[in-house]
């Protein structure tokens, strides 16, 4: 299966926003997506390992402060795939997928998040990754991970109404907040978080 | 034209390989990471890239746990399970996050076997030094809450580390950056009560 055939296939159904044309839609349905999904899945999981991002001293070093691995990894991942990403949706190759902003549920569930990692130590894809090294102690945590999703989904009809509307800004996005061009944005935003890592690295050597 | 840019992409990435720490093997209980940091974070931007033009996706797990969740409850309480709403917006089957999930079981698995750094324990290193080696039960109730508030929390923010901390945040969305910090701050002072009081 080529990547173009998929993109023919796509083009007949209706693109979810944005002025490319050429760009694959939603195609999960597909068994193809869903071995593409493994493969990448076989990939992301690959990287974590070997970033050492599935094991549970590194994860927990990252919340004491005292371990910089994860903030080098998700740094490094976000200024790569930003400029990747933009120069891909510039040439018109692929669609954004800008998650809303939801002031009050992003802050109240980002904490509660935050305290629930604490306590694992693993997140949903470092968690898959860490029972693949061999840490079954994940199982707990995907047993919790799934009765977790499940409550969420008992009361996502009021939350829905109520929490979830509390400063809905829609898909904003950062150069939107300062008032600036998204290419002049980029060319600011990409180096300051490259000087970020400098920083860390000069940091922890000194 | 695709496959040029897929290629010059991958193509200037891999000078980095050669930077790579392939040290392999740290049997030590507090192993670093295999490969460097930067390294990985760098080719877990590329495969965003690809993911995005071959799938249409952004990476992302917290989903799949969801999914699973309601394929568990659609065998248990069928007719509740479909009165939910996130369950009516989101249906439950096996779709492209959660083959992504299985497949990082999988790649970890060979990572580690590739490195020899399976560990096969249930009590990780750091977690008996603080808590004891008595504490098996401690820690899976601990990661089962955890586990608990975690995806909760994830619904709620609509994302998680994956979701949010990568693939939001380099999209440049408001809402990711404001999650990834709290994911953060609720992290660091729970995990700082846990270890250090």
């Amino acid at each position: 299966m080529s990547a173009s055939t998929i993109t023919e296939k796509a083009s007949a159904l209706p693109l979810e926003g944005g002025p490319e044309k050429h760009a694959p839609s939603k195609t999960e349905f597909s068994p193809n997506q869903l071995i593409f999904g493994l493969f990448f899945g076989v990939l992301f999981g690959f990287l974590l390992q070997k970033g050492g991002v599935a094991k549970y001293h590194i994860l927990v070093g990252a919340l004491l402060l005292e371990d910089g691995t994860v903030v080098k990894v998700m740094l490094s991942a976000i200024i790569v795939g930003s400029a990747g990403i933009f120069s891909l949706y510039a040439l018109g190759l692929v669609q954004l997928h800008v998650k809303p902003t939801r002031y009050a549920a992003n802050i109240i569930g980002g904490l509660l998040f935050g305290v629930g990692f604490a306590l694992i130590a693993y997140c949903p894809g470092t968690g898959a990754a860490a029972l693949g090294q061999g840490n079954y102690d994940a199982l707990a945590g995907i047993a919790g991970l799934m009765l977790g999703s499940f409550l969420f989904a008992e009361v996502s009809g009021g939350l829905g109404k109520s929490l979830m509307t509390i400063g809905d800004r829609g898909k904003l996005m950062l150069p939107e907040v300062v008032g600036l061009r998204l290419p002049t944005f980029l060319m600011i935003f990409i180096p300051l978080l490259i000087a970020a890592l400098a920083a860390l690295e000069w940091l922890a050597s000194g | 034209m695709r496959w040029l840019v897929v290629s010059a992409a991958v193509l200037l990435l891999w000078p980095t390989m050669a930077l790579a720490e392939s040290a392999g093997a740290h049997p030590g209980e507090y192993s670093p990471a295999a490969w460097s940091p930067y390294l990985v974070g760098a080719l877990i931007g590329l495969l965003s890239m690809t993911t995005f033009y071959f799938s249409n996706k952004p990476l992302g797990a917290s989903t799949a746990y969801a999914r699973l969740a309601g394929l568990i409850g659609k065998v248990l309480a069928p007719r509740h399970t479909e009165s939910l709403k996130y369950y009516r917006d989101n249906k439950p089957k096996i779709d492209w996050e959660v083959m992504l999930v299985l497949g990082a079981i999988v790649g970890a698995f060979l990572a580690a076997w590739q490195g020899g750094e399976l560990t096969g324990v249930w009590l990780p290193a750091k977690w008996e030094a603080r808590f004891g080696a008595e504490s098996l039960p401690l820690r899976l109730t601990a990661a089962l809450i955890g586990g608990t508030l975690m995806a909760f929390g994830a619904r709620l923010a609509g994302g998680c580390t994956s979701g949010h901390g990568i693939s939001g945040a380099l999209q440049l969305s408001v809402g990711s950056w404001i999650a990834l910090l709290c994911f953060f701050v609720g992290g660091v002072g729970t995990a700082l009560l846990m270890f250090r009081i």
